[in-house]
C-alpha cells in the first residue's frame, strides 16, 4: 500500500452557535490513496460537506472552527497552515466541484474569464496563454465548441454545461485531489451519467484522486473504489465498494442499501430507515444511530463504539461486532 | 447591447413629453393673472391685454403647450421676469457650479461610502462594522448646516487650513470658460489655480457628500452581506483567490446594482441644488438660483428650474439603466 495522498485523523469541526456548540464533524478518520476514488456517503446533515470544506479550510469562521485533529496532505498537516499558504493549495493541488452549477459560477464574468483566472493565479500565465490553456480544458471536459463557450456568461449555458465548466475550472491546474461535493445532484439523470463518466475518465487518465461526496448509493457503486459511510458527524463504516455492498456490517449501512428501490421487488411501500438524523449537540451520549437502530442494546445508549477493523480493509463502528466490555471514549 | 440602448432611448421620448406636460400644467394651474404678475398691479387693462396677446395667453391651452414645446426644442426657456435675461443663458453658469460641486461630493461619497460598506460587511459584527455603521448613522442624521458651520469653524477659522467660502481666490479670478473652475483653470494652464479651486471644493463637498456617503455605505454593506453568502463566493475562495479579490472583484460586482441605484438617486438630488450648502459656503449654484426665483415669484425661472432638474433625473436614470446592463449581462435579455 502506497502512502495516502490525504489522511484525515480525528478531525473535529464544530460550529459555535446560539444553541451551543455543534459537533458537525466529530472525530473523523479518512484516507485517500493516490489515484483512488473515495465515496463519502450519508444522509443530509451528516457532516459530509463540512468534512470536504474542512479539507480546504473553507469553513465559515465564525461560527465554524476546526477544533482538533490533523489533515495531512502529501505528508504535510494543513490544519496549522496560514491563509496565504492555504491559497496556494486551493484550486491548485486540491480543488473542488460544488453541488449547484447554477449558483457556483459567478453570473457576471464570462466562462473563459473564470477558468482563466485560476490558471493565471496559480500558473502565473498571461491572459493569452491562459486563454489557450482554457480552451484545452474545455475540450478536455467534452465541450464541443470551446471557442463559442469561452465568451459566454453562465446563464446562457445549460446545467450540464455549467457543471462541465466547473470541472474544467477545478482541473485547470491538474490537482492531485478533486473534491466533488454532490456534483450531479442538481442535474438531469442523463446528464448525471455524462458528468460521472467525465470525472471517472479524469481519474483514470490523470491519476487524480477523487473524494466523491454523495447520498446516492448508485453513484457510489458505479464510481468508487472505497466507501466511507458517515452518520451524524462520524464515520460508521468504511471499506471497499465490494465489502460495503456485499457485506454491510453497520445497521445504518444495511438500512441505506435496503432503501434503494429495486425493480425485482413488488413491495407496496419503499423501505426507509425510521426516524431522523439526531440534532447534534455536545451532550449526545452513546451511539448516534441508537434511536433508529433495530438491533439497539442497552450498551448502545451508554457509550460510543470504536471504529474497529472487522476484516482486511473493512471497519465498522458498532457494538454488535465488539466483544470486549471496555467503554469507548 | 446596441438594441437595448436604442430601446432605452426610445422610452425616453414619452417620459420627456409627460414631464413637460406636467410642468406646464402645474404653472397653468397656479391662480393669478400672469400679465398682472409681470406688469404689476398698477398696470392698465390695455397694457395687460397687449401683453397677453404678445405672450399668446389668449390662445387655446393645447396651442400654448405646442408653442412651449417648440420653444423648448429650440433651447428657449423664456426670459426671467426679474432680470429680463434669457433663462437658458442665465442658468448655465449656476448649473456648471452645481455640477462641479456635485461631482466632487459624489466622488467623495462613493469612494468613502463603498469602502466603508465593504469593510463593514467583510467582518460583520466586528468592532470595525459597528464603528463604521455608527459613523454612517451619524452621517445621515447630522443637520447639513451644522456640519458645514462646524467644518468652517474648525478647518478655516481655527486651523486656517482651508478657505471657508466661495469658489476661488477673488484677488486672482479664474478665467471663466465652462464655469467649472477646475476645468477652466486647467484649460488656461494655471495649475496653481487648480490647487486653489480644489481647496475651495473640499469643505462644501464633504458637507454635501456626507449624507450620500452614509446612505451608500449602508446600502453597500447590506448588499455585500447578501452576496457574500452566495455559492460563487465560495467557489472564488476555493480557487485560491485572496480575500481582496474575492471581495472587491467577485462579490462587489454582484453587489453593485443596488449601490449604483442609490448613487444615481443621490446624484440627481444633489444636481437639483443644495440650498443649505450653497448658502453656507456662498456657492453660486442652481439651488440658490431657484430659491431666489421662488422668493421673487419669477415663474418662468421656477418652471425652467423644475424642468431642468426633472430632465437631469431622467438622464441620470438612463445612465444608471445602461450601467446595469453593462455590469449584468442578464438584464438585457429579460
Amino acid at each position: 500500500m502506497s502512502k495516502p495522498i490525504l489522511e484525515i485523523k480525528d478531525l473535529r469541526t464544530h460550529f459555535f452557535t446560539d444553541r451551543g456548540e455543534i459537533p458537525a464533524v466529530d472525530g473523523i478518520d479518512l484516507y485517500i490513496q493516490p489515484g483512488e476514488v473515495l465515496g463519502v456517503v450519508g444522509e443530509s446533515g451528516c457532516g459530509k460537506s463540512v468534512t470536504s470544506l474542512s479539507v480546504l479550510k473553507l469553513i465559515p469562521q465564525p461560527p465554524g472552527k476546526i477544533v482538533s485533529g490533523s489533515i495531512v496532505f502529501k505528508g504535510k498537516d494543513i490544519v496549522p497552515l496560514k491563509e496565504s499558504e492555504m491559497r496556494k493549495i486551493r484550486g491548485n493541488s486540491i480543488s473542488m466541484v460544488f453541488q449547484e452549477p447554477m449558483s457556483s459560477l459567478n453570473p457576471l464574468f464570462t466562462v473563459g474569464h473564470q477558468i482563466g483566472e485560476t490558471i493565471r493565479l496559480h500558473r502565473g500565465k498571461s491572459h493569452k496563454e491562459a486563454r489557450i490553456h482554457t480552451l484545452d480544458m474545455l475540450r478536455k471536459v467534452g465541450i464541443a465548441s470551446p471557442d463559442a463557450i469561452l465568451n459566454e456568461y453562465p446563464h446562457r449555458l445549460s446545467g450540464g454545461m455549467r457543471q462541465r465548466v466547473m470541472i474544467a475550472m477545478s482541473i485547470a491546474c491538474s490537482p492531485e485531489l478533486l473534491i466533488a461535493d454532490e456534483p450531479t445532484t442538481a442535474l438531469d439523470v442523463t446528464i448525471q451519467a455524462q458528468i460521472l463518466d467525465l470525472i471517472r475518465r479524469l481519474n483514470e487518465e490523470q491519476g487524480m484522486a477523487v473524494m466523491l461526496i454523495t447520498h446516492d448509493l448508485g453513484v457510489v457503486a458505479e464510481m468508487c473504489h472505497r466507501v466511507a459511510v458517515m452518520y451524524a458527524g462520524k464515520v460508521v463504516e468504511e471499506g471497499s465498494v465490494h465489502d460495503i455492498f456485499k457485506n454491510p456490517l453497520h445497521p445504518y449501512t444495511q438500512g441505506l442499501i435496503q432503501s434503494v428501490p429495486r425493480m425485482s421487488e413488488t413491495r407496496e411501500r419503499l423501505y426507509s430507515i425510521p426516524g431522523n438524523v439526531p440534532v447534534l449537540s455536545m451532550s449526545l451520549r452513546g451511539c448516534r444511530f441508537a434511536a433508529r437502530c433495530e438491533h439497539v442494546m442497552p450498551r448502545c445508549l451508554e457509550a460510543i463504539p470504536h471504529l474497529s477493523q472487522q476484516e482486511e480493509g473493512h471497519s465498522c463502528r458498532c457494538w454488535l461486532y465488539e466483544s470486549t466490555q471496555e467503554d469507548a471514549v | 447591447m446596441s438594441s437595448y440602448v436604442l430601446k432605452r432611448l426610445l422610452i425616453l421620448i414619452p417620459v420627456l413629453l409627460g414631464m413637460t406636460l406636467i410642468v406646464f400644467s402645474i404653472i397653468h394651474a397656479i391662480p393669478g393673472d400672469p400679465a398682472e404678475t409681470i406688469l404689476g398691479q398698477k398696470a392698465t387693462e390695455q397694457s395687460k391685454e397687449a401683453l397677453r396677446l404678445q405672450l399668446g395667453l389668449n390662445k387655446p391651452w393645447l396651442q400654448q403647450y405646442a408653442t412651449y414645446l417648440g420653444d423648448l426644442f429650440r433651447g428657449d426657456l423664456g426670459n426671467s421676469i426679474r432680470t429680463k435675461a434669457s433663462i437658458a443663458t442665465e442658468i448655465l453658469p449656476y448649473l456648471a457650479a452645481t455640477l462641479e460641486l456635485t461631482v466632487t461630493s459624489m466622488l467623495f461619497a462613493t469612494f468613502v461610502g463603498v469602502n466603508a460598506g465593504i469593510i463593514s460587511a467583510w467582518r460583520q459584527n466586528f468592532w470595525s462594522d459597528y464603528t463604521l455603521m455608527i459613523i454612517a448613522l451619524m452621517g445621515v442624521s447630522m443637520p447639513i448646516f451644522w456640519l458645514g458651520l462646524m467644518e468652517q469653524w474648525i478647518f478655516s477659522i481655527k486651523l486656517h487650513w482651508l478657505p471657508s467660502i466661495g469658489r476661488m481666490d477673488q484677488r486672482d479670478p479664474v478665467e471663466s470658460i465652462t464655469n467649472m473652475y477646475i476645468i477652466d483653470a486647467m484649460l488656461s494652464g494655471r495649475w496653481d489655480q487648480v490647487w486653489t479651486v480644489m481647496k475651495h471644493l473640499i469643505l462644501p463637498s464633504i458637507a454635501l457628500g456626507t449624507i450620500p456617503m452614509a446612505v451608500i455605505a449602508r446600502m453597500t454593506r447590506s448588499s455585500m452581506l447578501e452576496v457574500m453568502k452566495l455559492d460563487f463566493v465560495r467557489t472564488a475562495k476555493a480557487k485560491g483567490l485572496s480575500m481582496f479579490f474575492v471581495v472587491y472583484k467577485h462579490a462587489l460586482k454582484n453587489a453593485s446594482i443596488p449601490v449604483l441605484t442609490v448613487i444615481g438617486l443621490q446624484t440627481g438630488a444633489l444636481l437639483g441644488g443644495a440650498v443649505l450648502t450653497e448658502t453656507i459656503f456662498a456657492w453660486p449654484g442652481v439651488g440658490r438660483y431657484i430659491y431666489e426665483a421662488i422668493s421673487s415669484r419669477d415663474y418662468p425661472v421656477i418652471q425652467s428650474g423644475i424642468l431642468i432638474i426633472a430632465f437631469i433625473f431622467v438622464v441620470i436614470n438612463l445612465i444608471v439603466d445602461l450601467l446595469y446592463a453593462f455590469i449584468d449581462p442578464r438584464i438585457q435579455y429579460k
